[in-house]
């Protein structure tokens, strides 16, 4: 089957100046394809371009496999597009989502329903007649997504959609949103540069720096593996991995990852599901059979070298303990303990240095989301 | 003072007894500039569109001409018509001096830079991402125009209050390229002059209160039609 | 909902665009704005049927109605002492009535009126200024050049006669009465027929008030400059009739009766072979109009009911040299 969307051969300019080149990009019915990269490598424009908001100076977008070109009005029309800013116009909060049902065509009364449904799905129905000037940040944000949902897109594009929230508004709108997108399977586009949302919500994620994608994978790939340091440095060279957490008790939150348990610090609200994020810096490495000395470090937990690579005077070493975990040490450590690819390390690190993240119901790294 | 109120007195005689040609002349200044102010709006619209949406080289030079012709005075622009609609100017074979259209004209050509300066004044103001999330949302150029218009509608009521205002105190203009003809192309404006030259002050003042109160009503509705939320 | 409110706000003032562009109100034409005390010009059929009568003569007999030929619009040029009268407000719809034209009065000075002519901008003018109407004939523009009426012109002031002027009985000697004794004085200065006079009298008085701090010009009609005139208590010369029209003065005649004030009122057509678009017919039947008997007896007993005198002296018929003048141009 075609992909959904494709991008071939693009290249975008403005005034003159190349400011995103695309060879080749697909994006599959029903996966969610986070894009993430630093300030002006070109994220929005690679969504805009997807949004047929943007014609490329050279190339093609293809929708379900065929060119889109002279008929963009009309396949636009089943996309959606969320922004950072709602953008609310000045009238009701029905009338706002009824604005784009409108303007594709949809028949009064199939409008009426829909606003109904998304209103209530978002839990805004209550704001329905409310003027939007007159409601808050996170509800606004709310309605935005109830307008794009009632849409019925086949494609949902969404540019940093929660950027400019609070972090427990933006956790939990994030939740809704995962929520939905399982439900209705819609193949989407976000674009982020949070790296905990490209990992809960995203399939695959797309690097994107300097107008170019430098890596494309599904996510805990990219995330394990980043193919340069450009890309190294964006998705943070972290060992994130699933887990789920198995017991909360003086403020430790113990949680099966794997064959292991590690422990971090428990925190209010936290679900069963959650990412656990650890820092290469955070990491200690030992010898497997040294003496275990007395520390505060609860963690300890034993693996095998896989990669290690030379930084300056430092050393990124990659572990494999039924997971990839990195850790980060000097060049001179590295020498000193004379370690080598494919030999067995310990690594400990405290419970302060885990950091967990809930992560939605919708899918765990690795899996491919049915289609 | 006893001139102003002797006016105010005349002017609610006039308005009791309703004299036909005062209604007429009254009825005619309304039309005239109402269709110069809808011109206006016409050409104001697009225009502001294409000066706010559009990046051009030599916009800001186009932009300036527009703010000047907010300036322009309405004497000058009459000679000018004028002399184009005359018999003996390029325009002469249309007929059109001293007609009511040749007002409309003229009075469009005054209000026309007013209506546009403040439509791209306004809708620049405007966050450019919104057009972006109209055209997502699946809007085409018109639709997504028309709803713009809509969340401008504060600033745009008051350009076309503006441009009303502007062309129905026209006077200088009005008379030069209409001519002041009794039944044809006399309006409130020049129907004082008339007076005033003729010593009936009175008469004067009436239509000059006559001409403030039918400027207050107008304004009171678009100020209406301004302020409604669409709730 | 509301939106439509809007759009039909613009709906309506489209329509009524539509309408007044289609058709101006000529069935309801009003010729003034007077609404309550409008004795003089009232133009009731009885009013022009009156004079009829009383002339005696058959009215009817010599204006045979005029079968309109061309083009209905028909622009006068005239002075503005001929419209502050309110005498055209009269023969106009007169002449309209049964000739289906349309006449355009434009009321601006002589001088400008003449200058419309030259340029094909009139069809028809009625000025009072035969001195520089000879020039528009020479040039063969002005056609058909016709002595329709008179009235004279007359030195106003105010009561107080700062300058002594009563009594005196020639017009040069009150000049120079002005000039000496420096009292405000007010000249219409646009080159009118009024102006022109007044200019040719200054001369002939051997005195030049140019420049002078009492010597103002106003660049108006008769009807403004005559309120300029009366808010400065200043001395004034205009025609009779507009004086006699006006409404709201204080100043008084101070000088009248010299043979050099003698105004007369002549009627050309503008020479539609000069211009292509001149409405040569409609001119001429205008012009014919002015010397017809019905006109001349509306003119002859035009503003005897309000003013106890007539305003104008109907002239056509008689030779310039009859009424007055040396010449036919002055």
């Amino acid at each position: 089957m075609a992909p959904k969307l494709s991008l071939r051969d693009v290249v975008v300019r403005r005034r003159g100046a190349e400011v995103l080149r695309v060879p080749s990009l697909d994006v599959h019915e029903g996966e969610v394809l986070a894009v993430i990269g630093p300030n002006g490598a070109g994220k929005t424009t690679l969504l805009q371009v997807l949004a047929l908001l943007d014609r490329p100076a050279q190339g093609e977008v293809l929708f379900d496999g065929a060119r889109v070109r002279g008929r963009e009005l009309s396949i636009r029309r089943r996309m959606a597009l969320m922004m950072q800013d709602p953008l609310l116009l000045r009238r009701s909060v029905a009338e706002n989502v009824a604005t784009g049902i409108r303007m594709r065509g949809v028949p009064r009364s199939e409008r009426k329903a829909r606003i109904g449904r998304w209103l209530a799905r978002f839990d805004v129905a209550h704001l329905a007649e409310r003027s939007a000037r007159k409601i808050s940040g996170g509800e606004a944000h709310r309605v935005s997504l109830a307008r794009a949902f009632a849409l019925e897109p086949e494609v949902l594009l969404l540019d940093e959609p929660f950027a400019a929230l609070d972090q427990p508004t933006r956790e939990t709108l994030l939740d809704e949103l995962a929520g939905a997108l399982g439900e209705t399977g819609l193949t989407t586009v976000f674009v982020t540069h949070d790296r905990g949302e490209a990992l809960r919500l995203g399939d695959r994620v797309a690097v994107i720096v300097g107008g170019r994608i430098r890596q494309v994978g599904a996510t805990a790939e990219v995330f394990a593996a980043p193919v340069d340091e450009g890309v190294a440095s964006l998705v943070g060279a972290e060992t994130i991995v699933a887990g789920k957490r198995v017991a909360s008790a003086d403020g430790i939150a113990s949680v099966r990852v794997g064959e292991h348990v590690i422990d971090g610090l428990a925190r209010d609200g936290l679900p069963e599901d959650v990412l656990v994020v650890l820092r290469p810096e955070d990491v200690t490495l030992m010898k497997p059979d040294s003496h275990r000395p007395e520390s505060s470090a609860r963690n300890r937990l034993h693996g095998t070298i896989t990669r290690i690579t030379l930084l300056g005077y430092q050393a990124r070493v990659s572990i494999d303990c039924g997971f990839p975990l990195l850790a980060l040490i000097t060049k001179q450590s590295l020498e000193e303990m004379g370690l080598a690819v494919g030999e067995e390390i310990a690594a400990t690190f405290k419970a302060h240095a885990v950091h967990l993240m809930a992560r939605g119901a919708s899918v765990s790294i690795g899996e491919q989301r049915s289609s | 003072m006893d001139l102003i109120w002797d006016g105010l007195r005349e002017a609610i005689h006039i308005l009791r007894t309703g004299d036909n040609s005062v209604w007429s002349i009254t009825l005619r200044s309304l039309l005239v500039s109402g269709s110069a102010v809808v011109i206006s709006l016409v050409l104001g619209i697009l225009g502001g569109a294409f000066l706010a949406f559009k990046d051009f080289r030599g916009r800001n030079i186009l932009l300036s001409l527009v703010n000047t012709g907010m300036g322009l005075p309405p004497v000058a622009v009459g000679l000018i018509v004028a002399v184009i609609l005359w018999r003996s100017g390029p325009l002469g074979q249309f007929r059109l001096i001293y007609t009511p259209a040749a007002m409309v004209i003229a009075q469009t050509i005054i209000a026309a830079p007013i209506v546009t300066g403040f439509t791209a004044a306004a809708l620049r103001h405007l966050d450019p991402r919104l057009r972006t999330q109209l055209y997502a949302l699946g809007a085409s150029r018109m639709q997504m125009l028309w709803i713009v218009l809509w969340e401008t509608k504060l600033p745009l009521m008051a350009a076309v209050m503006a441009g009303f205002g502007g062309a129905i105190s026209e006077v200088g203009a009005s008379m030069m390229v209409g001519g002041n003809l009794a039944g044809e192309t006399r309006v409130l404006t020049t129907a004082v002059m008339l007076e005033v030259s003729r010593g009936d002050f009175p008469v004067a003042m009436a239509l000059s209160i006559i001409l403030l109160v039918l400027i207050f009503i107008v304004n009171a509705i678009l100020t209406s039609v301004q302020q409604q939320e669409k709730m | 909902m509301k939106r439509i409110r809007f759009g039909m706000l613009i709906m309506a003032l489209l329509l009524s665009f539509g309408l007044l562009a289609c058709g101006s109100d000529k069935e309801t034409k009003e010729e003034t704005t007077q609404p309550t005390s409008a004795a003089t010009t009232q133009k009731t059929p009885s009013g022009t049927a009156a004079a009829a009568t009383t002339t005696g003569t058959a009215a009817a007999a010599t204006s045979t109605p005029v079968v309109r030929e061309g083009p209905k619009d028909v622009i006068l040029a005239t002075t503005t002492s001929t419209q502050d009268t309110g005498l055209l407000d009269v023969l106009v719809p007169e002449f309209e009535k049964d000739s289906g034209y349309n006449v355009k009065v434009i009321a601006v000075g002589t001088g400008q009126a003449l200058a419309m002519g030259e340029r094909g901008d009139a069809d028809v003018m009625l000025v009072h200024a035969p001195s520089s109407e000879k020039k528009v004939v020479d040039e063969g523009v002005g056609i058909d050049r016709r002595l329709v009426m008179h009235n004279d012109f007359v030195l106003l002031g105010p009561a107080s006669d700062p300058a002594g002027i009563k009594g005196t009985t020639k017009a040069t000697d009150a000049l120079t009465k002005v000039f000496n004794a420096g009292a405000a004085f007010i000249s219409r200065g646009d080159d009118s027929g009024t102006d022109k006079l007044e200019k040719a009298l200054w001369k002939k008085a051997n005195l030049d008030p140019k420049g002078k701090s009492w010597y103002e010009e106003t660049g108006q009609g008769m009807g403004a400059s005559l309120q300029v005139a009366n808010q400065r208590d200043a001395y004034i010369m205009s025609d009779r009739g507009t004086f006699l029209a006006a409404k709201s003065l204080s100043l008084t005649i101070v000088l009248e009766g010299d043979p050099a004030l003698l105004n007369v009122y002549s009627v050309m057509g503008v020479n539609p072979e000069k211009f292509s678009l001149v409405n040569g017919p409609g001119g001429k039947a205008f012009a014919d109009f002015m010397v017809s008997d019905t006109a001349q007896s509306i003119i002859k007993d035009f503003g005897t009911e309000k003013y106890g005198r007539p305003l104008f002296i109907a002239d056509a018929g008689r030779t310039y040299e009859e009424v007055g003048l040396a010449t036919p141009f002055g």
